[in-house]
């Protein structure tokens, strides 16, 4: 794509919605998330793929949006923590099992983390042990909340939930 | 391919982008000396796994996550998944790429151990044509390698693994998840009885780029597997590797840690005699 220092109209779906994503090429899809659309609830933390904060997932895929220029999801799907609800009542399992198990202290990186979370039991949706501590190996909690963050992860696998 | 015509156009002018691991990470920072990028991400060319009776071509854009998820990459290439597999997390391993780790040319990267001790060569491709470099060539210095201002890697060739070898890959950092090494080994070796009949090792994190070891390589080669075998080669290690001190960890360390790991493999050899 040639160079250019204007923004350029990318196409993708978000949460379920077409959008059209006005943007600098080389923004990060961090940014446009939280400032084009508004959604806020993906975090930024370290801004160099390191910990997780800024999770969302592309076609599927988990992804740190840190790292993604907005120029390379023209045409995909993706999905934020303000997607992950079943519907403005219903939470997904994974996020009844956060609050269920206090898997949240200062919430920074928790939607990261659930978001991790779901991309590893959409995959995987009776993961043991190990495989839940790789799924998560790239979120850091500096509250370091880590042994309830597990539990909640380990609880959303037992229950029904985990696979809406 | 469009991408190739920019390159050949302006060259040194460009800078391709995969997934953007590295990258991104550069050019916030303000410390990517380009100022044009170009998207290969979703270059066709450039991906998918192939496998002939001879070899496995992987694409340059190849990520950490389709490595691990690749049967004949599991059967016969252990040490290219394990590294895949301890790069980053699930987040990095789904955008990064081994093109892309190549082309960083980080002297710490977890692939080109395993890569160097696969023997994998490198398919280069420009408008000019295609050809084919050894990897063990590529690296030439510290981020330099031998890759013209107009070309892309587009393929990484490994020769398929027949018969009885044993394969040794070890990471050592930090901690286990996210860390860049301070030591990477790879070691793969055939034995004949009692005796080495072939060996290939490859460090990371011990040199300017990662390393072949042919000089420790000779030493063992055709040798019997004794203790003062062992020791004559921790020796030549210590000789061919050029360790520094860094942000994650001293030239000291590395060396103890590279003469263990090589150790560590020799012994385990040492058992399947």
């Amino acid at each position: 794509m040639p160079e250019t220092t204007e923004k350029v109209a990318v196409n993708c779906r978000v949460n379920g919605l077409e959008q059209t994503l006005h943007a600098y090429p080389m923004a990060r899809l961090l940014d446009v998330l939280r400032e084009n659309l508004r959604l806020t609830g993906t975090k930024e933390g370290c801004g160099e793929g390191e910990c997780g904060a800024c999770s969302v997932l592309i076609n599927g895929r988990l992804v740190n949006s840190c790292l993604v220029p907005v120029v390379q999801v023209q045409g995909t799907d993706i999905k934020t923590i303000e997607g992950v609800a079943l519907s403005d009542e219903q939470l997904h399992g994974v996020q009844e099992a956060f609050i269920t198990c206090g898997g949240a202290q200062c919430g920074i990186c928790t939607p990261g983390m659930v978001i991790a979370a779901v991309s590893l039991l959409d995959q995987n949706p009776h993961p043991n042990e190990a495989e839940i501590r790789t799924g998560l190996a790239g979120n850091l909690c500096r509250c370091t909340g880590y042994i309830k963050i597990f539990e909640a992860v380990v609880k959303a696998c037992q229950s029904d939930g985990a696979k809406a | 391919m469009d991408a190739l015509a920019l390159l050949a156009g302006e060259p040194g002018v460009w800078k391709p982008f995969a997934g953007g691991t590295d990258l991104m990470v550069l050019f916030e920072s303000g410390k990517l000396a380009h100022r044009k990028f170009f998207s290969i991400w979703h270059l066709p060319e450039l991906g998918g796994i192939e496998v002939t009776p001879e070899r496995v071509s992987l694409g340059a854009l190849t990520t950490y996550t389709e490595v691990q998820g690749n049967e004949v990459l599991r059967r016969e290439f252990p040490m290219l998944c394990q590294a895949a597999s301890e790069t980053g997390g699930v987040a990095i391993q789904n955008r990064g790429t081994l093109g892309g780790n190549i082309a960083n040319a980080s002297p710490a990267g977890d692939s080109p151990p395993a890569l160097l001790a696969y023997d994998a060569q490198l398919e280069l491709v420009s408008q000019r044509g295609t050809r084919l470099v050894a990897y063990s060539e590529f690296h030439t210095g510290y981020k330099r390698m031998t890759l013209g201002a107009d070309e892309l890697i587009s393929r990484i060739q490994l020769p398929r693994v027949h018969g009885t070898v044993h394969q040794y890959y070890r990471k050592v950092g930090t901690r286990k998840a996210q860390a860049i090494s301070k030591v990477c080994f790879a070691g793969l070796a055939r034995l004949d009885q009692s005796s080495i009949r072939e060996i290939r090792l490859a460090l990371g994190s011990v040199a300017p780029t990662p390393l072949r070891c042919l000089k420790t390589e000779a030493v063992l080669k055709g040798q019997k597997l004794e203790p003062s075998l062992i020791n004559h080669a921790r020796a030549e290690l210590a000789r061919e590797i050029a360790p520094i001190d860094d942000i994650r960890s001293t030239s000291d360390y590395r060396l103890r840690v590279a003469q263990n790991l090589l150790q560590d493999f020799l012994s385990q050899l040492q058992q399947q005699v």
